[in-house]
């Protein structure tokens, strides 16, 4: 049979998750990595990262709108889906996904931004006109109060929602790893590491994504990049992603070392049908190359212009890294066969409900999102707000 | 008194919510099931539901009625335990009213790939080819009669 090395029992032929499931655990990946961005500004008062801390949540809050879609156009009746909060299923991780996705949005998310914006939206609410003068009256609730003590406690509330948010932004991402890491018949998913692994690969790839979306749209608006937030965030995104390559590590560590009976057949996998997926693109390109270069800017004293065309490439890197992580995570645990004596090919359609166009336009959607949240409710200091109309944002 | 009166924007923040949660729990009172949860986490009226539905298999026997040439030559065939609507399909609406209803033509070079096609996760004993090869793109029954597909000398039997 095409595409069929050796024995693959009939179920296992054709992939179940498509690429839209690749996506999905990525996305959210950049959603969680991109709230505890925003947090560290937040709770852990790192100053330094200002600049990035509302257009991080702005960007969270984008991605985890679209975060959903493709598990949507995975399924074959998505309009059943809402069943899922009508009779919640508690024995089933992923029929409780609906909650913890709908806490993360409207209890952390939106509530989190609202709070911090709340100021900007009255302000806008007054002096804008038209339907945009009812949207911003519309999100004031009415309520017009803006007086220092109503700002303090504003500011609280928000301080109080971080802290609820950071395990929150564990559990949306830790939840996705845990669903892979329990599913006990495959064993290149069944690891208790799993969850943990997802997480800081999520902070990696979310910090990583704030980092170059704050260059560029600092830079299209003809701004200058604050090279001390950036250089802060780069660092983080560094320890961060040398404690994700430890994991990782310990994880290839451990499988090598118990040699349990899937091994033979997994390591032949990463070695012939995941070669450049695993080896070359996740830890070449994507992990080793990245952290060398973040590196190199923690120990060498590199100019502004260096440092920033550094940064740059370590973030693509980064992200095609951790996509790459996700892809070998969900394909990868689908070419081999149960029976450990084959593998089989995933043929990715092109237009199709789960094929690469569809994945491409789910990858742009969020930035689309972000463009309209950008124009809606902008994330720089108020001052500038308004000076540069047409700011260019993202793509 | 003042603190409520700061706070008073977190207050309507809370009325949305709970606004959302009270439509939420009526839409919720609508949609689900007036049986769902009697006996489990299921409608319990489900069976009763499905059975209510209109009967898509007639079975065997009713086919043997009508078609007993069929069945004559099936039943010596090896086909003979496969039944007729595992080919035909469902084919209720037809043995109801045979003139009105008539069943599809069955397109055999899909219909015995279904069953025939080699796999190695088939029992050994079980009848298998790799279609392709066997038959070159041919139409099965070209060659093998469905309802008694063995190929004997003399021409299909
Ligand atoms: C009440 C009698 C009756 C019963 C019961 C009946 N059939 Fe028929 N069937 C007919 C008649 C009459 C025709 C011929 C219709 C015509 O050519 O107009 C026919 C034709 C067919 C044909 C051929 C259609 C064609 O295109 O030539 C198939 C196949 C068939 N029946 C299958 C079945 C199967 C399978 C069953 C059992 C579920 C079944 N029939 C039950 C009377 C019956
Ligand atoms: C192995 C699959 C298979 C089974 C089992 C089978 N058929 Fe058929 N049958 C066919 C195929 C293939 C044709 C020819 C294509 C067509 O007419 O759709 C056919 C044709 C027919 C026809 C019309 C032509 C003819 O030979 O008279 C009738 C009537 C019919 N079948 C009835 C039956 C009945 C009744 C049974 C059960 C006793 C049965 N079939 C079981 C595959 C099957
Ligand atoms: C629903 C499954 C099914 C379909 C569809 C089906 N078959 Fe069969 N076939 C069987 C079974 C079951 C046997 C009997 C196997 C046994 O006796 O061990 C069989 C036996 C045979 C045999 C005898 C093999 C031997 O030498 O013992 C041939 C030839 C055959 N089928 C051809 C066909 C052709 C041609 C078609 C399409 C018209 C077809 N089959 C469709 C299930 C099916
Ligand atoms: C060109 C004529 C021809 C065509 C077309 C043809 N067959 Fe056959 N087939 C034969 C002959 C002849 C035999 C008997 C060979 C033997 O017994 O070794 C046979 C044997 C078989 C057997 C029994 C094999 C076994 O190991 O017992 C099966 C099953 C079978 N055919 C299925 C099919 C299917 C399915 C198709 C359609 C895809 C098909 N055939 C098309 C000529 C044909």
């Amino acid at each position: 049979m095409p595409g069929v090395d050796g024995f693959m029992y009939p179920n296992e032929i054709e992939l179940q998750w498509s690429v839209l499931i690749v996506l999905y655990p990525f996305l959210t990946g950049l959603v969680a990595g991109a709230f505890i961005l925003a947090s560290l500004e937040r709770v852990f008062q790192v100053e330094a990262v200002k600049p990035t801390y509302r257009l991080a949540l702005l960007t969270a809050l984008s991605f985890l709108l679209v975060a959903p879609l493709p598990l949507q156009l995975h399924l074959g009746h998505p309009e059943r889906s809402y069943e899922m909060y009508l009779t919640p299923h508690r024995t089933s991780a992923m029929a409780m996904f609906g909650f913890v996705y709908l806490w993360y949005l409207m209890a952390v998310l939106v509530l989190e931004i609202w709070l911090d914006y709340r100021r900007q939206i009255v302000l806008l609410s007054q002096s804008s006109t038209g339907w945009k003068r009812a949207i911003y009256s519309v999100m004031t609730l009415g309520s017009t109060n803006i007086s220092e003590r109503a700002l303090a406690i504003d500011e609280k509330a928000g301080w109080l929602i971080t802290v609820i948010g950071i395990p929150s932004a564990f559990l949306l991402h830790g939840y996705v790893g845990f669903i892979f890491g329990s599913i006990k018949a495959n064993p290149w998913w069944s690891t208790p590491l799993m969850p943990v692994v997802f997480i800081f690969s999520a902070m990696v790839s979310g910090i990583a994504l704030v980092m170059l979306l704050y260059m560029l749209i600092t830079w299209a608006r003809r701004q200058v990049i604050d090279m001390k937030c950036v250089d802060t965030v780069a660092r983080y995104l560094f320890y961060i992603f040398v404690i994700d390559f430890s994991l990782e590590m310990l994880d290839l560590i451990h499988r090598i070392y118990e040699a349990d009976e899937s091994f033979r057949s997994l390591d032949f996998m990463v070695h012939s049908k995941l070669y450049l997926s695993h080896i070359v693109v996740q830890i070449a390109l994507g992990t080793i190359a990245p952290i060398a270069l973040l590196g190199l800017t923690q120990v060498a004293k590199l100019s502004d212009i260096a440092r920033k065309r550094i940064y740059a490439a370590a973030g693509c890197l980064t992200l095609m890294g951790i996509f790459a992580m996700r892809w070998n995570v969900v394909i990868g645990g689908q070419l081999f066969s149960k029976s450990f004596l084959g593998y089989t090919t995933y043929k990715m359609g092109l237009v199709a409900r789960e094929g690469l166009l569809m994945a491409i336009l789910l990858t742009i959607l969020p930035f689309a999102i972000l463009w309209v949240l950008v124009k809606v409710l902008p994330p720089w200091p108020e001052a500038s707000s308004g000076s540069i109309p047409d700011a260019e944002p993202a793509r | 008194m003042n603190v409520f009166k700061d706070a008073g924007h977190l207050f309507r923040l809370a009325a949305v919510f709970v606004a959302g949660l009270l439509i939420f729990l009526v839409i919720r009172g609508f949609l689900v099931p007036k049986s769902f949860g009697q006996l489990g986490h299921y409608r319990a009226n489900a069976v009763a539901e499905i059975a209510a539905r209109p009967i898509k298999f007639a079975g065997h026997e009713s086919c043997e009625g009508c078609h007993a040439d069929v069945l004559d030559k099936k039943k010596n065939g090896k086909h003979a335990g496969v039944n007729c609507e595992a080919c035909h399909g469902p084919q209720a609406q037809h043995a109801d009213d045979p003139t009105a209803v008539k069943p599809d033509k069955l397109d055999t070079a899909v219909l015995c790939a279904r069953c025939h096609e080699a796999n190695a996760a088939k029992p050994r004993n079980f009848p298998q080819v790799d279609t392709a090869e066997h038959s070159r793109g041919l139409p099965c029954d070209t060659c093998h009669h469905p309802h008694s597909p063995v190929i004997v000398a003399g021409g299909a039997k």
